[in-house]
């Protein structure tokens, strides 16, 4: 059968199969198993409603079980044997901290969970700002939002054109080349290269460490808070202080690096670098998703906070980042942890644009790579686990929000 | 707002230009590689698209000249044309060293009494005394503008003529196939299950959201070969069937979560008054919750079919590698592999792709906004 006719029998099967299955079987409880007369009316009615939800939600939950709950624990299981299927125990894991193509995905995986979701969380939150109080508002909204529905793999194609290079004696296509070889090592070359970066890095590197210590200030006072809390506060000023030394490390790269003026760079083979190309096409694809929930967010903050606030003389950056900016956190986090998902799985791009290659691999390819070019079943499901364990502070965060929202 | 304070207007100006530059960063890629896909292959590779409206000069392949003599006045005259119609020579030359010795219509001396000229046309002409049936035919380098040029036929290519194992048309069909059903068929599985969880009292119902909301963050990932071995064991193995049901199941979650919040929010004098006057439960499903979640049902069905159109890993696993099985994004996949320079292809293809999600999320974005902003988990 071609396939077309037979999507067209599936649709009508699958659909009309539903409609079938919810009217017989409300039919069947309310006029067969337990009919709402006779001298058992009433107890029959409250029997068939307590049957009856389970009746909606079976073919639902009978999906959701076997196509995500159930592969959850068949994973962890087959992750326990090796090529062969003898069961190895937790021996495909010690195996892959072996594997250096593994730790580098694993390095990688953290850049790209660190600055994917503060990238385009950060450009959204400044689109949303831009955008809300302008006419043309709408259109430039729909612009930035349009990148949410263009596919990982045409953003790939998209980019890998930024990215082009050819020969110094071509004409090069690339945009990023274009412009990279305007620069001479002028004035201009100074300016737009090393001081311009510097002084940005400079600054975030100042407002990351800032914020580390704001972080850690109330514990070094002596407050004391739950054990949670003080790991936590622990723990986010170990990452500020990762971030400062990595960024410490940039600046001194910026004021000693040897850059190649004039020759054409073949951007998506550069070691280290090259995973923030890859990083700018998810970027660019999510800023529209955290712009849209953001905004929404901005509009709900109450008008007579900022009102009181310009009252008192705020200024616009102090309104933006005191007043509304507090407010809008928790939305804040809600998008940052959404595009920490979709980070943690993000798979299309780095098949299409270098397949792991020059340094580049992340969990998901190499989960890919081991499953499906390998066939090493075990190690596969070994690296999906990882990720499945990368996810769970976030599913239990969630869970635990929803049912506090339930209450 | 605007205004209490006074003195904004720079500000105001500033805003404007950085929205500005914003939207063109964000929307400059995909317009480059649309203006691409739209320009001959030479066109491409010959100067960046941001170039394409003006005429390129460039330095053209060096062509040997080759043609019959004619015996003429006296001497032997080799003419004919040298390059395409619409080439425009402003220098030519006849050795590497030198390609731009000559201006077009200028004479060249090769040494024996042998003269060429070449035209701005690329017309030339080769006349020497004596017969040139020995002579080694000199190579001519030439400096040609060529005037700007748009083109349809990348397009016409792909979508016809197979490129990596099939043509994007076919492709396109495949996608199609797998998108449509995977879209309409979790709706209404969906639907029952959030209509029990937002309005129907029964124990576990919390746990139950609980469940899937945990669900919603389940890598898919992991359920590739579990699932792969399930389809296999049920004989179902790769194929659409397969890739439906799994683009279901992945999809479910999403779909609950967000008709639920939806329904919630619903006036609860409706759903009870219907319950006074004698209506069940299913009819009330279906005469009074799916009309009024008309919304919420449209957000997931767009979220949904962009998911599904625009996926490559499940398709990748649950469906075949066959002609006929092959999606879009694989297709392109295998393009970037195996044709990767071919700009010409690469764009024309990618944009094939691009299209339908771009047309649904353009005509339907209000539906999309109010789905992310329901769906994403508070």
């Amino acid at each position: 059968m071609h396939p077309a006719l037979q999507a067209l029998v599936v649709i009508v099967i699958g659909v009309g199969g539903c409609i079938f299955y919810f009217y017989a079987s409300n039919l069947f409880l309310d006029k067969v198993l337990y009919p709402a007369r006779g001298p058992n009316a009433g107890r029959n009615t409250n029997r068939a409603n307590m049957i009856r939800p389970w009746l909606f939600l079976f073919p639902a939950l009978a999906l959701l079980c076997l196509y995500l709950a159930y592969p959850v624990f068949a994973t962890a299981w087959l992750s326990l044997f090796n090529r062969d299927g003898n069961f190895v125990g937790l021996g495909n894991y010690f195996r892959m901290f072996d594997e250096p193509k593994f730790i580098e995905s694993l390095r990688n995986n953290i850049l790209w969970l660190i600055v994917v979701p503060a990238a385009a969380t950060a450009f959204g939150l400044l689109a949303a700002q831009l955008t809300d109080r302008i006419k043309w508002g709408n259109i430039a909204k729909s612009l930035i939002f349009m990148p949410m529905a263009i596919s990982f793999v045409g953003a790939s194609v998209i980019f890998k054109l930024i990215y082009d290079s050819r020969d110094a004696n071509l004409s090069q296509i690339g945009l990023i080349n274009a412009v990279w070889l305007k620069f001479d090592g002028g004035i201009g070359s100074f300016l737009m290269l090393r001081l311009v970066p510097f002084v940005l890095i400079g600054c975030l590197l100042l407002a990351i460490a800032w914020g580390g210590y704001s972080v850690l200030r109330p514990l070094l006072q002596g407050q004391r808070g739950g054990p949670l809390l003080i790991v936590a506060r622990v723990l986010g000023a170990l990452v500020a202080a990762f971030l400062v030394y990595a960024l410490a490390v940039w600046l001194y790269g910026i004021v000693t690096n040897d850059l190649p003026y004039g020759q054409p760079q073949v951007w998506l083979q550069k070691p280290y670098w090259n995973s923030y190309f890859l990083m700018a096409v998810l970027v660019w694809i999510q800023t529209g998703f955290a712009m849209v929930i953001l905004s929404a967010a901005l509009r709900g903050v109450p008008e007579d906070t900022i009102e009181a606030a310009t009252i008192d003389g705020a200024n616009a950056f102090q309104i933006f980042f005191k007043i509304k900016v507090p407010q809008i956190s928790g939305t804040i986090v809600v998008v940052w942890t959404t595009i920490t998902i979709t980070v943690l799985k993000v798979f299309d791009i780095v098949l299409a644009m270098t397949n792991g290659q020059w340094e580049t691999q992340v969990l998901a390819n190499y989960m890919y790579d081991k499953l499906f070019r390998a066939l090493d079943w075990g190690m596969g499901s070994a690296s999906a686990m990882i990720i499945m364990l990368l996810v769970t502070p976030i599913l239990i965060w969630n869970v635990v929000n929803a049912r506090k929202e339930m209450r | 707002m605007d205004g209490i304070v006074g003195k904004k207007s720079g500000l105001v100006w500033a805003v404007h230009l950085s929205t500005l530059a914003l939207v063109i960063l964000w929307v400059l890629p995909t317009f480059g590689l649309l203006v691409s896909s739209f320009r001959t292959g030479d066109q491409i590779v010959g100067s960046g698209w941001w170039q394409s409206l003006s005429t390129q000069v460039q330095q053209l392949a060096a062509v040997r000249i080759e043609g019959d003599e004619v015996e003429r006045d006296g001497g032997f005259v080799i003419e004919g044309q040298l390059y395409a119609a619409g080439t425009d020579v402003s220098a030519w030359g006849t050795s590497s060293r030198e390609p731009e010795a000559y201006e077009p219509g200028a004479v060249a001396d090769l040494g024996d009494g042998v003269a060429l000229t070449v035209g701005a046309d690329g017309a030339f002409a080769l006349s020497s005394p004596t017969s040139m049936a020995e002579l080694r035919m000199p190579r001519v380098f030439a400096t040609a503008s060529t005037p700007p040029e748009f083109t349809v036929n990348n397009y016409t290519n792909v979508i016809s003529s197979p490129m990596a194992g099939q043509s994007i048309g076919q492709a396109f069909l495949n996608t199609l196939t797998v998108a449509i059903p995977a879209t309409i068929i979790p709706i209404l599985v969906a639907a029952f299950a959030a209509y029990a969880l937002a309005w129907m009292d029964f124990p576990g119902r919390a746990l139950l959201v609980a469940f899937v909301v945990g669900l919603l963050v389940v890598p898919l990932q992991l359920a590739l070969i579990p699932l792969l071995q399930f389809h296999n064991w049920i004989g179902i193995g790769k194929g659409y069937l397969g890739i439906w049901m799994a683009h279901t199941g992945f999809g479910l979650p999403l779909a609950i979560y967000l008709l639920r919040n939806y329904m919630v929010g619903l006036p609860r004098d409706i759903i009870e008054n219907a319950k006074v006057d004698g209506a069940t439960d299913f009819q009330i499903f279906t005469k009074i919750i799916l009309p009024l979640s008309f919304p919420a049902l449209a957000s997931f069905a767009i979220f949904q079919f962009l998911w599904t159109w625009n996926d490559l890993l499940v398709a990748l696993v649950f469906l075949g590698t066959g002609n006929d099985q092959q999606v879009l994004t694989g297709n392109i996949v295998n393009l970037m592999g195996s044709r990767g320079g071919d700009w010409e292809i690469l764009s024309a293809s990618a944009f094939v792709s691009i299209a339908v999600p771009l047309l649904v999320f353009f005509s339907m974005q209000r539906f999309l906004v109010r789905g992310l902003l329901a769906g994403s988990v508070k």
